[in-house]
């Protein structure tokens, strides 16, 4: 039974006012007066985030090769034609996300403010998408959130200068339970949550009993003080969204990870276990303002101000859809070294290798798709260009082209980052949509997901990781046409 | 240039003297390697790390410089850096090093 790629979608949800409990804002703002001040200062409008082509590229609305060619820098040339709704999801407004951390929540431990939970739930009511979210009756007083908010047992949700709710500790003592973990988790299976409902409106199966199991990648983990990445966030974001007949597990390799779930699901499938998996990747809360020092010194908008999320569903051949070419899977293994040129060898030039394929054989490939615009600003270099010159220079190297011809090579088979800084989300992935329709519309033949994980930030190796995936036009349509 | 790794360099040279010290670095395009360059010699120009008004000045070159590239078997330096040294504007960066050095030596 081969494996296809039946769907991707793509959501984004504009959280400015949690741009302060990202991990990098939280440890920086309290050390400089006045640096809170500035941080707010510089976040977005929802409005302007929508209209940023980067985002409008993420949910659908334009193809990357389109953003090549539009003027930069992006932040300064919103595009007029903006959307809230793409082809692959939605950049949802902050205030809805509230409400669907509310309906994420099953322990009481999100409190908002009971007018404003009336006119979400109202508003969340009216969503195509969202009409029978439970769990958003009731509410708090606002002096009840004041009083969790004064014993420190709570962080505030604020939406603009007004403070509409709190997410609660949800234990005194365990840090793995405090506020901020336990909203960096409801992030992330609200937004994986959002992300698995434009999936599955957009694909067929569309009915979530259909779907077998679930594997999130989302970047973080959740557990307790005893198992503190003790999971499974797959089965809770799949519970939300009515999987009901499905179980799952989290696929853990730092930001390699989406691509370890996509050659497990593909496996899974191909041996006839599941007939329909669901890849799941939630945002992340840390990441936000991850180097909004950065863009505050240089009077530019915090660009880490939305949380970004991923579903991918992959199922049994339906004729159509692009083929996972489980045959040529390429892994970094133990014994590899660690350059840049091993790495490449052994996840791009061996997977092709055994299909008799050179480089050039592909047509696209997607690699860290981190927006420069973001890390550039951060002194930092343009990560996606970077990693095209290398494959550039390998093909270079094994005489697939000229010298000359490496420039060509990054506009040819590359693309620009556009992905939100966002943990594992930017990991290849944010092209899977683009590259399911142009297969499909047969502007391309095949593409080569490519990631790379830094394991040695966990301190337990030194080791990095590297896993790629080629998707290629699925061989029955071929047939139709010849 | 990171803040993390500001604070690193900082804590090395307060720790092993700064005479004792030499930079190499990688990043991977003329802007950054610059950047990097003036963090560590004559402060963060960005202003928003931990070596802002620092001036360490240590001695920075870039993995790709020939300085750097002749004090290692060429044989590893073709395997290890090779490629990217293929992929990288290796010119560029060095010209953008080198002035920082020379600006500091200068100075």
């Amino acid at each position: 039974m081969t494996a296809v790629l039946k769907g991707a979608s793509s959501i984004l949800a504009h959280t400015p006012d949690l741009v302060p409990l990202g991990s990098k804002p939280t440890r920086e703002i309290p050390r400089f007066e006045g640096l809170g001040e500035q941080c707010l200062a510089h976040l977005r409008s929802y409005r302007e985030a929508v209209a940023y082509p980067p985002n409008q590229v993420f949910i659908g609305n334009i193809r990357p090769d389109e953003l090549a060619e539009m003027k930069q820098p992006w932040w300064r040339n919103l595009t007029a034609d903006a959307f809230r709704e793409g082809p692959y999801g939605e950049i949802m407004p902050q205030d809805e996300f509230y409400g669907l951390l509310k309906a994420a929540d099953a322990f009481d431990l999100i409190w908002l403010e009971e007018g404003f939970q009336s006119q979400i739930a109202a508003k969340l009511r009216l969503h195509p998408l969202l009409g029978d979210l439970k769990g958003l009756g009731g509410g708090r007083t606002i002096a009840e959130i004041r009083d969790k908010l004064a014993r420190n047992e709570a962080l505030p949700l604020n939406l603009g200068c007004d403070l509409v709710g709190c997410v609660c500790q949800a234990h005194e003592e365990d840090e793995a339970l405090s506020a901020s973990v336990i909203l960096e988790g409801l992030s992330a299976k609200a937004s994986a949550f959002l992300a698995l409902r434009h999936l599955l409106a957009r694909v067929n199966p569309t009915d979530p009993r259909d779907i077998d199991y679930l594997l999130d990648f989302s970047e973080g983990a959740v557990g307790d003080r005893y198992q503190r990445g003790g999971g499974n966030i797959a089965k809770a974001i799949g519970e939300m969204a009515g999987c009901l007949n499905a179980t799952g597990a989290d696929v853990k390799a730092f930001c390699c990870a989406p691509t370890h779930a996509i050659a497990i699901a593909a496996a899974l499938v191909q041996a006839g276990t599941f007939d329909e998996v669901a890849l799941l990747g939630g945002g992340s809360l840390p990441k936000l303002g991850m180097k909004f020092q950065f863009h505050v010194k240089k009077d530019m908008p915090i660009l880490e101000d939305t949380l970004a999320a991923i579903a991918i569903l992959i199922g049994k051949d339906d004729g159509v859809s692009p083929v996972i070419r489980t045959d040529a899977i390429g892994v970094h293994p133990i014994c590899a070294g660690a350059s840049a040129k091993e790495i490449y060898e052994e996840v791009a030039v061996k997977p092709l290798n055994k299909l008799g394929k050179r480089i050039t054989d592909i047509d696209k490939y997607s690699t860290e798709l981190h927006n420069p615009e973001i890390t550039v600003a951060a002194g930092r270099p343009d990560t996606p260009l970077i990693n095209y010159r290398a494959l550039g220079a390998l093909a270079c190297l094994r005489g697939e082209i000229g010298k000359e011809a490496m420039g060509d090579f990054v506009r040819t088979y590359g693309m620009p980052g556009f992905s939100p800084t966002q943990g594992h989300i930017p990991a290849a992935i944010p092209f899977m949509g683009h590259a399911r329709d142009m297969i499909m519309a047969g502007r391309i033949e095949n593409t080569m997901f490519m990631a790379k994980g830094s394991l040695f930030l966990a301190r337990m190796t030194d080791l990095s990781d590297a896993v790629s995936v080629i998707i290629e036009r699925n061989p029955a349509t071929r047939k139709e046409v010849s | 240039m990171d803040l993390e790794n500001q604070a690193r360099i900082k804590k090395l040279a307060e720790q092993y003297g700064r005479e004792n010290l030499i930079v190499v670095q990688g990043a991977g395009d003329a802007d950054s390697s610059e950047l990097v360059a003036e963090t560590v010699t004559t402060g963060d120009p960005s202003y928003a790390g931990p070596l802002t008004e620092v001036q360490l000045g240590l001695p920075v070159y870039h993995i790709l410089e020939p300085e750097v590239k002749q004090h290692v078997p060429s044989d590893i330096y073709d395997e290890q850096v090779g490629l990217m040294e293929l992929a990288l504007d290796a010119e560029a960066i060095a010209r953008a090093v080198r002035g920082i050095r020379d600006n500091a030596s200068a100075g």
